[in-house]
């Protein structure tokens, strides 16, 4: 198709200055773009405000399709119970699959609490869970692994809680606004999580590869004593992480520790619970110096001085 | 009397006679279905890797190319806002990357005026990869040679999609131009 004769100025002088005009405020747009991309990329945290009054108000789309999912779901399976035999056997795997983990988690507790009351002779009592919430979407077409989840700060959300499900640990809270929040996936390049095998206590950072398997670096280098299977839990080593959560297994041994799959596939999570921060008061002091500089407000100034 | 001929009366964007276009959605159905595409992170689609195409990209792309004119040559920078809100990329890279792409259509079209479907498939093509692989570089993820093969399944999808999204375009343009007011 031949573009409308209005593309073409000519000699009209009202037609020139129009598409100059044009050019100009493209060209303008594209500096503003660029000066925001080196804005958020140099102080990643500005735009967060935006952004997450901009996934508030689009929340119920997300909620609708999140229960469409679910709800599909339901639907299948209810066809399915016709032809029983399958579904059931779904289901049972299912539940094994979770049972196994579950029993991986356990001895790793198990295992906790006995170097735990060893060294300090205290007991751990159960996390109460600050909310239960649903992923509502991911940023399925950028390169960055994020997921949106439907409760915010009214949930009593905050940033750097960890985000788990019933199979293991899905993420952390990286943005939070009124109703919905930002989740940084374990397969975000940008995330690392202490590890430990859950066996026993060989460390490890499990570093995300933005395709659905994370880096296992073990800390201690020399012989790799890892094997196909091992199943890391987190170690809590640094706060935020609660010890003991299922995080990947290992499917193939590399030089300098392993390749692992990760067990909670958020894909199939539909409810996720968050949790407290573990060690918050340790994170917070950790973090004290950095805050300041962002917020420069009095609060964290006071926060300084009290302590 | 005599009959007039059919398609004096309507035509394919109905009745001629009392109604006209609506500017409200001649105007803003190109808008709204780029931000609506924009919106695709939030379909219930919890992806472990990159793999749905950039369809609030894709969209703008064909509706450029289908209606010349028709987005003015600024509109990169509210459309790229609105992408960036919901892409999780950092604010600023849809903007940029929405923008330059108007401005090479453009002078895209000054050089080639006659264009047909293959051209506009080859150039969507062309862009989309580029947009693609910048989006990867802006979007401040630590992107090694591993990271890059991933952009792979995703960019032939988008490259597959835009004939579709082209036609989808070309229906509701069809909607776009439908005479829905009325007038007197």
């Amino acid at each position: 198709m031949a573009p409308p004769s209005a593309k073409r100025a000519g000699s009209n002088k009202k037609a020139q200055l129009g598409l100059f005009a044009g050019y100009l405020a493209a060209g303008l747009g594209a500096t503003l773009g660029a000066l925001l991309l080196a804005i958020s990329l140099w102080r990643p945290g500005t735009f967060n405000g935006l952004r997450s009054m901009a996934s508030d108000a689009a929340a119920p789309v997300g909620e609708v399709g999140a229960a469409g999912r679910v709800g599909s779901r339901n639907f299948f399976e209810a066809i399915a119970g016709y032809y029983d035999a399958g579904s059931k056997n779904a289901e049972l795997e299912e539940e094994i699959r979770i049972a196994r983990v579950r029993l991986a988690e356990a001895r790793a507790l198990e295992q906790e609490n006995q170097r735990l009351r060893a060294v300090l002779e205290l007991a751990e009592g159960d996390v109460e869970p600050v909310t239960t919430a649903r992923l509502i979407g991911s940023t399925s077409s950028s390169a960055r692994r994020f997921a949106y989840l439907s409760a915010g700060r009214r949930d009593g959300v905050e940033p750097g809680m960890p985000v788990t499900s019933p199979l293991g640990l899905v993420g952390r809270v990286l943005e939070v606004g009124a109703n919905t929040s930002r989740v940084l996936l374990l397969t975000d390049t940008d995330s690392v999580v202490p590890v430990r095998r859950a066996t026993d206590n060989v460390v490890a950072f499990a570093e995300g590869r933005a395709d659905g398997s994370l880096r296992i670096r073990l800390i201690n280098l020399g012989i790799n004593p890892l094997e196909e299977g091992d199943i890391f839990v987190t170690s809590g080593a640094g706060g935020l992480f609660h010890p003991g959560t299922a995080v990947a297994m290992v499917t193939e041994v590399t030089d300098d520790g392993a390749i692992g799959q990760l067990l909670s596939n958020p894909a199939a999570t539909d409810v996720v619970i968050v949790k407290p921060i573990w060690q918050g008061d340790v994170v917070r002091d950790m973090e004290l110096p950095l805050d300041s500089e962002l917020e420069a407000g009095p609060e964290s100034a006071s926060g300084q001085a009290g302590e | 009397m005599e009959r007039l001929a059919p398609n004096a009366r309507r035509d394919a964007y109905g009745s001629k006679i009392n109604r006209d276009h609506s500017p409200v959605l001649a105007y803003g159905l190109p808008w709204l279905t780029i931000m609506l595409g924009s919106l695709t992170p939030l379909l219930p689609v919890i992806a472990p890797a990159p793999i749905l195409p950039p369809l609030g990209y894709l969209l703008l792309l064909a509706w450029r190319m289908l209606r010349p004119g028709l987005l003015p040559m600024w509109a990169g920078l509210p459309l790229g806002l609105f992408n960036d809100l919901y892409s999780g990329q950092p604010v600023g890279s849809g903007i940029l990357l929405f923008s330059v792409t108007m401005i090479a259509l453009e002078l895209l079209e000054i050089r080639f005026p006659w264009r047909s479907f293959w051209q506009d498939w080859l150039v969507a093509a062309l862009f989309v990869p580029v947009f693609l692989l910048f989006s990867a570089l802006f979007s401040g993820a630590s992107i090694g040679f591993r990271q890059l093969a991933l952009l792979m399944p995703q960019l032939l999808l988008s490259v597959i999609a835009f004939p579709i999204v082209a036609k989808m375009v070309s229906l509701l343009d069809r909607v776009r131009l439908t005479r829905v007011r009325r007038i007197g």
